[in-house]
């Protein structure tokens, strides 16, 4: 095993409902090839067999892609490390004595599940709010190159579908804007021509979702852009706003 | 006395898929109404499927153990997904596609079952398209191409690194338009548990709100099980840490039969283990294979120097490097099918010549790739007599448009920069060709219980070439249930709503109950995880890349004794009305610790070597297919599928034969 000693403060919160408050736990015998989560396991394992309650943490791929882990990390979302999740945050970051601070996402539109866990509904309601191409699944469409695509417009397309909607945009953000996220959906479709039919339809509706959801207003802090594990650019947010306008001015 | 009817239509093989189409039975729309589906899973299959059918007006819910639909493991795939368009005129067809993964599978998958794959692949790409998928483009705005293992030819269609996280992302929004409009009730964070059986029909089943630990019960008319692969049991593997077998083994203790439980992938090129904390093994994809070339040093002393820390891949000299995939196999060299290169590996390492600290790892090295792309950037930007660190440095910046993140991602892992220092790569557990036996209609042998996706057993036989997972998935859950389930369906339009308030609902209630409240009242003393990796590492030595009687005979052994502990000594802290991780994760090794045994007692009766499924006694022992595996065709071309009597080691089998009309049993050579 590993030779870092560290000191690990925890946010428990045992429920929407509990007031939750930050706990010491140390953590011994970590080893720098370790990712974050990996040293979570250790210390889990220690509390499972010293009968105590382990922590709730959100995870799955593990390898940087499905979105399910979070993370609060000395105040950074997914931790220190830039491009990354906190999945792929390993101890070689971290020095031997270190006192890291782990907390949740903390939005009033993630309410706690528990300890570290939050529920982040509000992203699947936005999308089912307008992120889609009304088609529905056929044998019959036009063949997959009968629109050619620049391919500078399906790059950028790209770039911004490659979100993965943790949240660490709404998590960094002073304002807890999803502004981000939304505007990544609804700039990958804009710049597609399958996209475009319903471009000022799914301006609209995906905002207003966003907003009833209780997320805050952007102020173009560019937080989001520097946490966001996937780089996705605030060029996205300037063209939701002007999408968003053009369908507000010639709304009907 | 076998029970097993494939229901292959009539006809020669291109024409059965359409002919069935046309003669199957439908539901009316106002008929779909009345009628309610269960899809249990949200990646590709069942996103996918639950999308279909709510468009097509059934009453559909949904169900995913992750915080939403969009995170199910299909996101993770990176390298492609292959259609026959032959857009690169190089000679594609239906049939090449076809033939290549019968081939590929070593002649152990359905035929019918693989040509329609190959003749609805095409439609996938139409539909993601549609949807607003970023494939990769090139210039001219068409869709790019790139090769895979055991092809010759371009038909993997990518959207970088990410190809399965962009269609996955399709089929959930395309699913997510269904939510909106009430058309798919949604519920995440919710675990099947047990699915009900009435009249000897899925009707419904238990669930656990994974937030609340409320159980709950769900009727319907039929119950699609779109559950992924079982690859966890193995504890590491490239899979989720969530990704688990229960739905698909709690349908085979209802009757539903497993087929070739015993056919496991094994990935060639992912980051190998670096220490005893390991939770989880990266890809590196596939197509890497395209550009790096695998190789380990020709002499020992040189592997034990790199071990030792003496020495660094990039001081061995060319003329002292063993390619040993492009000098075994030169007819496909570095893109040889994934079972015969993690082969490969393994063979060199065991015999010294393995790269790091374990002794086993091989080089994936980029370096010829920088030299050529380099040469021809620099003929691209007409510069003169450029030096060889320009060529390398231009050479570096097109792979990394290539294949930017999965080189980061590998720095992230490893540490070291995999531009500077060759990867280094070992072969993990990837894939379940494995899965329940399912008819053409994709039906188990429970009616109205269905299986797509890697859940079921039927389009890969033995080995599944690269790029085709991702193909039927979409494939199971676009174009083919929204027809057959509807056969099947027909006899329902009057049956009304399933009522959940029934003995049925209650004894499937009680049992779910009874396994909770089992381990919560346990209070041994080892965690989960400590069951689960002891029976991963059985599986890895015993079950894994090569196997033996012997060894298969001694891993019965221990995963019973690791089972029995498990029963006696486990400890589940917490309470079952809470959010309980551990719990969930009790309940998931409970049943991989009676799958694993399976899967050995499959791999025991198959006294042959195919695809992944390698066992040291069939290989040939001469001649040029020296090492390689032996099938034994007259007496094990079948599928295995497997009857569940009530205890894990006294499985019934039964054989459905394999006949092959289109596609003449060889060897599988790719040298």
């Amino acid at each position: 095993m590993g030779n870092m000693k560290l000191t690990l403060k925890v946010w428990r919160q045992n429920g929407a409902n509990d007031n939750g408050r930050m706990e010491t736990y140390p953590v011994n015998d970590v080893s720098e090839d370790m990712s974050f989560l990996e040293m979570l396991d250790v210390l889990n394992d220690q509390l499972v067999r010293d009968g105590k309650d382990p922590i709730a943490f959100d995870h799955d791929c593990r390898e940087g892609i499905c979105g399910m882990c979070s993370l609060f990390i000395n105040g950074e979302a997914h931790g220190p490390g830039r491009g990354i999740t906190t999945c792929q945050l390993h101890m070689r970051k971290f020095k031997d004595g270190d006192t890291i601070h782990v907390e949740p996402w903390r939005s009033a539109a993630f309410p706690v599940i528990k300890d570290l866990a939050t529920n982040r509904g509000a992203f699947d309601r936005i999308q089912a709010a307008g992120g889609f191409v009304s088609v529905n699944t056929s044998g019959n469409l036009v063949d997959g190159n009968a629109v050619p695509i620049p391919k500078d417009d399906a790059d950028k397309a790209f770039d911004a579908a490659t979100c993965i909607g943790c949240g660490a945009c709404v998590a960094t953000c002073p304002n807890g804007s999803a502004m981000l996220f939304t505007a990544a959906k609804v700039s990958q479709l804009s710049l597609l021509p399958q996209g475009k039919p319903e471009r000022k339809r799914r301006a609209l509706a995906m905002v207003e979702q966003m907003d009833k959801e209780g997320f805050g207003n952007c102020s173009n802090t560019g937080a989001c852009e520097v946490e966001c594990p996937k780089g996705i650019s605030l060029e996205h947010i300037a063209r939701l706003n002007r999408e968003y306008l053009a369908a507000t001015v010639t709304k009907e | 006395m076998s029970k097993l009817d494939s229901k292959i239509p009539p006809g020669p093989i291109d024409k059965k898929w359409t002919d069935h189409k046309g003669h199957i039975r439908i539901v009316a729309p106002a008929n779909k109404r009345r009628i309610d589906i269960i899809v249990v899973g949200t990646g590709l299959a069942g996103g996918a499927a639950a999308a279909s059918l709510a468009e097509m007006g059934y009453n559909v819910k949904a169900f995913c153990f992750q915080d939403s639909a969009r995170r199910a493991h299909s996101i993770a795939a990176q390298g492609g997904i292959n259609a026959a368009k032959n857009y690169q005129n190089d000679g594609d067809s239906t049939y090449r596609l076809f033939y290549d993964t019968v081939k590929g599978g070593d002649y152990r998958a359905r035929e019918a079952n693989v040509y329609r794959l190959a003749e609805v692949s095409a439609n996938i790409i139409d539909q993601c398209v549609a949807q607003g998928v970023p494939f990769a483009r090139d210039y001219g705005g068409l869709l790019d191409n790139r090769s895979f293992g055991g092809v010759q030819v371009s038909r993997t269609f990518y959207a970088r690194g990410q190809t399965g996280q962009q269609l996955l992302l399709g089929a959930y929004s395309a699913l997510m338009r269904q939510v909106g409009k009430g058309a798919v009730q949604m519920f995440d964070r919710h675990e099947m548990l047990d699915v009900v059986i009435v009249d000897g029909k899925a009707r419904g089943i238990i669930a656990r709100n994974l937030i609340t630990g409320e159980i709950e019960r769900h009727g319907a008319h039929a119950v699609l099980l779109c559950t992924g692969g079982y690859g966890n049991v193995f504890f590491l593997s490239t899979n989720a840490m969530g990704s688990n077998v229960t739905a698909a083994w709690k349908a085979h203790k209802r009757g539903a039969f497993f087929g070739n439980p015993c056919y496991t992938q094994i990935h060639p090129t992912c980051i190998p283990v670096s220490g005893t904390h390991q939770s989880k093994l990266t890809l590196m994809s596939e197509s890497l294979r395209n550009d790096g070339r695998i190789w380990v040093p020709k002499k020992l002393e040189d592997a034990q120097a790199i071990r030792e820390g003496r020495k660094k891949g990039r001081d061995i000299p060319e003329a002292d490097r063993d390619y040993y995939l492009e000098r075994r196999y030169p007819a496909f060299g570095n893109l040889v099918p994934r079972d015969v290169a993690s082969r490969a590996a393994k063979e060199r390492c065991d015999a010294g010549f393995g790269v790091n600290k374990t002794g086993e790892a091989v080089y994936l090295d980029f370096s010829a790739a920088f030299e050529r792309y380099g040469k021809q950037q620099a003929n691209i930007l007409k510069l003169e007599n450029p030096s060889k660190e320009k060529i390398i440095e231009l050479g570096k910046a097109i792979v990394s448009e290539k294949y930017g993140n999965l080189f980061d991602m590998y720095e992230n892992i490893v540490g070291e920069n995999p531009y500077d220092h060759a990867m280094k790569i070992y072969p993990a557990v990837h894939y379940t060709m494995g899965g329940l036996w399912v008819d053409y209609n994709l039906q188990t042998t429970v009616p109205g219980l269905f299986a797509l996706g890697e859940a079921n057993f039927s389009d890969h036989g033995a080995n599944r070439l690269g790029a085709s997972a991702l193909m039927q998935g979409l494939a199971d859950g676009y174009f083919v249930i929204p027809y057959t389930v509807g056969d099947y369906l027909a006899d329902d339009i009057r049956t009304g709503p399933i009522k959940t308030n029934t003995p049925e609902f209650d004894a499937a209630e009680k049992e779910v109950t009874g396994r909770i409240n089992h381990f919560l009242n346990n209070k041994g003393t080892k965690p989960v995880d400590d069951f689960h990796r002891r029976l991963g590492k059985v599986m890895w030595d015993k079950c894994g890349m090569a196997r033996n009687a012997q060894g298969l005979q001694e891993a019965i052994a221990e995963i019973r004794l690791i089972r029995e502990e498990f029963y006696r000594d486990v400890r589940v802290p917490g309470k079952a009305n809470e959010f309980n991780q551990e719990l969930e994760k009790a309940g998931r090794v409970a049943d991989f610790l009676e799958l694993g045994e399976l899967m050995c007692i499959d791999a025991l009766h198959r006294n042959e070597s195919c695809g992944g499924h390698f066992r040291e006694e069939y290989a040939e022992t001469d001649g040029p297919q020296q090492g390689e595996a032996k099938r034994d065709d007259a007496n094990f071309a079948y599928v295995a599928a497997w009857e569940w009597t009530g205890d894990a080691g006294k499985a019934n089998l039964h054989k459905e034969p394999l006949t092959f009309e289109e596609v003449k049993l060889t060897q599988r050579s790719y040298k």
